[in-house]
């Protein structure tokens, strides 16, 4: 045994094709590369204009996820794509992907969805892999025990052309969570309670690894859910320790090894963990058996309550203050009964089968309220025909709320799917930014099971209750 | 790329923290194939109301912005999306630098690859900067020094080989193309495959 490692520095290791030095970053391989049609016309303008061909096409996985319409499928022809640009950017996706070869999961696709929703769904996602997108939420992928981080056009133009990413060694934060996540307490709140503890800055220049009792009893989807919402902290990336679990959502995926290769992959994949004595540069630590339902008040996902609790005074902070008045929310109070106009179920970190599954629970037998749009958006259109073949769809329909097809949708609405002016959404994605789901759209940030307890309710409402019945 | 070794500009100053950059650019803007012409759309929704006329109150429609290419921004700059839109937005719209105690790794490293150059500052130059907006500051990438006025200069962190680049005009691709035959070894002996 050489120097103990922990599962980030043991990943970065196997990958570098040329060390950091002071003058130089380390070259760093990437394995799996994942794009999207909003963050690449420009990268592959780059290839055309240097006549490069992409290096890697067979380790490069295409899909459209963040303009394309979430509007039922047979109203495709009318309403392709909202407005020209987006038709434009998916219309040179197609094409990109056709000249230089790499496989698209676009329109036609039944394996179309979400960049970080169908990457894991199809087993391309495993652990140890290094894999980047043009997307901040490629942090996902870190519940695989990846090195999975997301970068921008030029880096996407550099790995199309050489497989390869110029990077500095990131630091290591521990984030050791003990205890278990109480009833009606998902890993939303979780990765919302650790944010509001470090702070949206809390993590940068860090990869941080989630640890500890509660992290293990977590499942896949509530493992992608946390390292999803990384980037929130500014962390570089996210990453959980591979384990059973992770072995058993991937085997039979129809991109993971089979026979001999899985045994192989899989004697690997065992080595990754971190070692017992290996250091981490920074630690903290909480107790998910203390946890709430958690719910944002501000205009950062730092800025977050236990459902019950009153929202902090601003201490003359002028950009606390600045927030809460874009939120038109009282210091003082908690947030419950604040009335609500829109619900979102749905986008990279709240969009899978048991995410739907959570809502629909307190949906069954309950009406949305009079007033309130709800839109449950499926992260992909595997996750949509399996939440159909369980009935799930029927039960959101009887309540009141839209089923659309899969996509990004009213997280970053981009493709007509947006919160009106004014309006409150309570939100099951990652982002409460000043105008993120439309133009003065004020954003709470929630659990699957808080959002939909908040559309029957009208206002913002804790979970609980709608859990307990029967 | 341009060399980029010296930036000489008054600050305008946007003293709100965790400038994210859906601000910087809102994600409408992104249904676009190309790079070109962002700049119009520069903090949009801040800095222009709902007909599309300027914001008074917004610093970059203040008189005293004008032609200013060095922004002063709070704390945590460019935190959130990956979206280079932000950097391609703001070089567009003139600005070269920008300053803030904490700059978000994304956009920092996006920053970087276009010649817009982040400078990490101290709290008290920081809030130095925050309390006298439109002042002349004088950016020396080669030296990595921030002189304000008067003289008083103080060092910033940037990562040598992207300084290197910067000062040079290096196209970082060109210097990864170059390891090419590393690259291949790599593949050929790693023990498993993707």
């Amino acid at each position: 045994m050489g120097t103990p490692k922990t599962l980030f520095e043991k990943v970065w290791d196997q990958h570098i094709v040329a060390k950091e030095t002071a003058d130089t970053p380390a070259v760093l391989y990437v394995d799996l590369h994942l794009i999207h049609e909003v963050t690449t016309p420009q990268a592959f303008d780059l290839l055309r204009n240097k006549g490069l061909p992409v290096r890697r096409p067979d380790l490069t996985l295409a899909t459209m996820d963040h303009s394309t319409p979430t509007t039922p499928v047979s109203n495709f022809k009318d309403l392709l794509v909202a407005g020209e640009g987006a038709a434009a950017q998916v219309r040179q996706m197609e094409q990109n992907c056709n000249d230089f070869g790499i496989e698209l999961h676009g329109f036609d696709s039944p394996r179309r969805g979400i960049v970080h929703v169908i990457g894991p769904e199809l087993g391309a996602t495993q652990p140890g892999k290094t894999i980047v997108c043009g997307d901040s939420h490629t942090s996902t992928h870190g519940a695989f025990g990846a090195l999975a981080f997301g970068i921008g056009t030029t880096e996407v133009g550099h790995v199309l052309a050489t497989q390869c990413l110029l990077q500095r060694k990131p630091k290591t934060l521990a984030v050791e969570v003990a205890g278990r996540l109480g009833n009606g307490v998902g890993a939303k709140d979780l990765i919302l309670a650790v944010i509001g503890q470090i702070g949206v800055d809390g993590g940068t220049g860090h990869v941080v690894e989630y640890r500890g009792t509660a992290i293990g009893s977590l499942s896949m989807d509530a493992r992608m859910t946390v390292c999803n919402m990384s980037i929130e902290a500014g962390a570089r990336a996210g990453m959980i320790a591979p384990d059973d679990t992770t072995f058993d959502y991937l085997q039979g995926r129809p991109y993971a090894p089979s026979g001999s290769d899985w045994d192989a992959a899989l004697a690997r994949w065992r080595k990754l963990p971190t070692d017992q004595e290996a250091a981490f540069d920074r630690t903290v630590s909480l107790s998910a058996s203390d946890l709430e339902p958690m719910v944002t008040f501000g205009t950062n996902p730092g800025m977050v309550v236990g459902i019950n609790d009153p929202i902090p005074d601003d201490h003359g902070d002028p950009s606390f203050r600045k927030a809460l008045e874009y939120m038109r929310v009282p210091t003082g109070k908690p947030l419950t009964g604040t009335g609500v106009d829109v619900v979102f179920v749905g986008s990279c970190t709240n969009s899978r089968l048991s995410d739907l599954q959570q809502a629909a629970e307190v949906l069954r037998g309950n009406k949305v309220a009079e007033g309130v749009r709800m839109l449950v958006v499926p992260g992909s259109q595997q996750i949509k025909q399996a939440a159909e073949e369980i009935g799930l769809d029927k039960v959101f329909i009887e309540a009141g709320a839209e089923w659309r097809e899969s996509g990004c949708s009213m997280c970053i609405g981009m493709n007509g799917d947006t919160v009106g002016k004014g309006q409150l959404s309570v939100s099951t994605s990652n982002r409460n930014f000043e105008g993120r789901q439309g133009v003065g759209a004020r954003t709470v940030l929630a659990s699957p099971m808080t959002a939909a307890a908040s559309a029957v309710a009208g206002s913002i409402a804790d979970p609980r209750p709608y859990l307990d019945r029967s | 790329m341009e060399p980029v070794r010296r930036i000489r500009s008054r600050t305008v100053v946007l003293p709100t923290n965790d400038i994210d950059t859906d601000q910087i650019i809102p994600a409408r803007f992104l249904t676009t194939t190309s790079r070109e012409g962002l700049g119009k759309h520069l903090f949009n929704d801040l800095r222009l109301d709902a007909d599309g006329k300027p914001n008074p109150q917004f610093p970059l429609n203040d008189p005293a912005s004008e032609g200013c290419a060095v922004l002063v921004g709070g704390n945590n700059f460019g935190c959130g999306s990956s979206r280079e839109h932000a950097p391609w937005a703001l070089l567009d719209y003139g600005i070269r630098a920008v300053i803030s105690t904490e700059i978000a790794d994304i956009f920092r490293n996006n920053s970087l690859k276009n010649g817009l150059v982040p400078v990490v500052v101290d709290a008290s130059t920081h809030d130095f900067l925050l309390a006298n907006p439109a002042i002349e500051v004088d950016i020396d990438i080669s030296r990595s020094t921030l002189t304000l006025p008067g003289g008083k200069s103080v060092k910033f962190p940037i990562d040598g080989f992207a300084r290197y680049c910067l000062v040079e005009g290096i196209d970082q691709l060109g210097y990864l193309q170059q390891q090419m035959d590393r690259i291949r070894t790599f593949e050929e002996q790693r023990p498993w495959t993707p």
